[in-house]
């Protein structure tokens, strides 16, 4: 803005104006930034307007501050039950909220069956096979009392957990279904026996056996009283017919999902925006009662507007 | 893996291996909320390969000083997100116990006032 000499024009700034909201968004920019919302063909807004400087031109800091972040924070559980739990986090990005889900899905350690030594297997279900299901069945045990295996290490009781499966079926007895109930924990490490080349080894000194337990599990303060057990007893792992026989040694590592589903402690976990219906107008009586109705899940309540009239 | 010019360290590609989408739109989140932050992306130039590539450009700090504290910004949320969601649990179990002591002393007197909806 040019000055004249000797002569002062006054500055005028657009922020003076006494309409313009000075430090808030309006009220239509705000509801663009903040909500999803969803047309007739496809839902607008989605991407959130995460760039710092977005709003500079109208003096608005869009970054966000931790202190901001801490107190706007809120989670509220809706559902808690042992197997599944159900909760709002409000006042999170999706971004974040997705990372923990891949998380949840892929990197939480759980312990699960590996390796499957097999000593007799008459069954019809091939070797693989049933060692493919053994590895898939969850185990009810805590995964942080135990260290990850690694390839130099030596299987041990810090690092595995050892279970047995011996099931045989008569002849002349009826089909026999194996359920996971039958796989026995064994508290003091694995009882096959290695092959060693030395045929003169004295017997008297202890065979050396798959793993090298140097005390027993029982010992161990969380498992005296407990035993470790698959977490559901009634998984079928096979079915024998008469004559038939599996004997078997079943060795659980720690893992996570990203190395292969089994090690993946949930069934599966899912986020979604929590929906805000708006009524565009009042709506009263029985157009009320009939939506209400109308609502599988029960969003809506009717409440008494005093005179006689309800109200939505 | 920094790839970036030494003149010049207002802007770097840094490249992760090990690492997927979980932890790069996390960084960029945080990364955007910076205001020294002048643009930021990742991309996985294979889906096959574990790498990520995180791109930062600055307004003049250093790129990496700006990552740093962006993780450590990450860090923190997810701490202060760990501390809310155990106190909400607690209270979850509490208001539980609670409120099945309340159903517990009303079946005995047998009033049902309570149960409202």
């Amino acid at each position: 803005m040019a000055e004249g000499a000797g002569e002062e024009k006054k500055k005028f700034s657009i922020w003076d104006l006494p309409d313009v909201p000075m430090g808030q968004l309006l009220p239509h920019l705000e509801l663009q930034r903040s909500r999803v919302s969803c047309n007739k063909d496809a839902p607008i807004h989605t991407e959130s307007i995460q760039y710092s400087g977005a709003y500079a031109s109208m003096g608005i800091n869009n970054s966000s501050r931790l202190d901001r972040f801490s107190n706007n924070f809120r989670v509220e559980v809706v559902r808690l039950n042992e197997d599944d739990m159900e909760f709002d986090m409000i006042g999170i990005d999706a971004a974040i909220a997705n990372s923990f889900r891949r998380i949840l899905i892929a990197e939480l350690p759980t312990m699960a069956i590996e390796k499957v030594f097999i000593a007799n297997n008459t069954s019809i279900i091939q070797d693989e096979v049933l060692a493919h299901r053994l590895g898939l069945v969850p185990i009810h045990v805590d995964p942080r009392l135990f260290y990850y295996l690694s390839e130099n290490d030596q299987p041990n009781e810090k690092n595995t957990i050892v279970f047995k499966l011996h099931v045989q079926c008569k002849r002349g007895s009826p089909r026999i279904t194996v359920k996971s109930d039958a796989l026995k924990w064994l508290p003091n490490g694995s009882e096959l026996v290695k092959e060693t080349r030395n045929a003169a080894s004295d017997s008297s000194s202890k065979p050396e056996t798959y793993t090298y337990f140097s005390c027993s599990q029982e010992t161990i303060p969380e498992f005296v009283k407990n035993l470790i057990i698959p977490k559901y007893p009634d998984i079928i792992i096979a079915k024998l017919g008469p004559g038939r026989e599996i004997e078997l040694e079943a060795h659980a590592v720690k893992g996570i999902g990203k190395t292969h589903a089994k090690w993946s402690p949930v069934a599966t976990a899912w986020y979604r925006m929590l929906p805000e219906v708006v009524l565009l107008e009042d709506i009263e009586d029985d157009l009320a009662e009939e939506l209400k109705s109308k609502c599988p899940v029960n969003v809506f309540d009717i409440e008494d507007l005093g005179k006689g009239e309800e109200q939505l | 893996m920094e790839h970036g010019s030494f003149t010049d360290n207002s802007a770097a590609t840094f490249s992760l291996t090990d690492e997927d989408h979980t932890i790069a739109n996390a960084v960029r989140f945080t990364l955007n909320q910076d205001p020294r932050v002048t643009f930021c992306g990742y991309s996985i130039p294979h889906p096959s390969e574990a790498r990520v590539n995180i791109r930062v450009q600055t307004t003049g700090d250093p790129a990496r000083e700006v990552l740093k504290d962006a993780c450590q910004n990450l860090m923190l949320m997810c701490r202060h997100v760990r501390c809310t969601f155990d106190k909400a649990v607690e209270h979850f179990k509490a208001s539980n116990a609670v409120k099945a002591l309340k159903i517990d002393s009303q079946d005995s007197s047998g009033d049902d006032s309570e149960e409202s909806e």
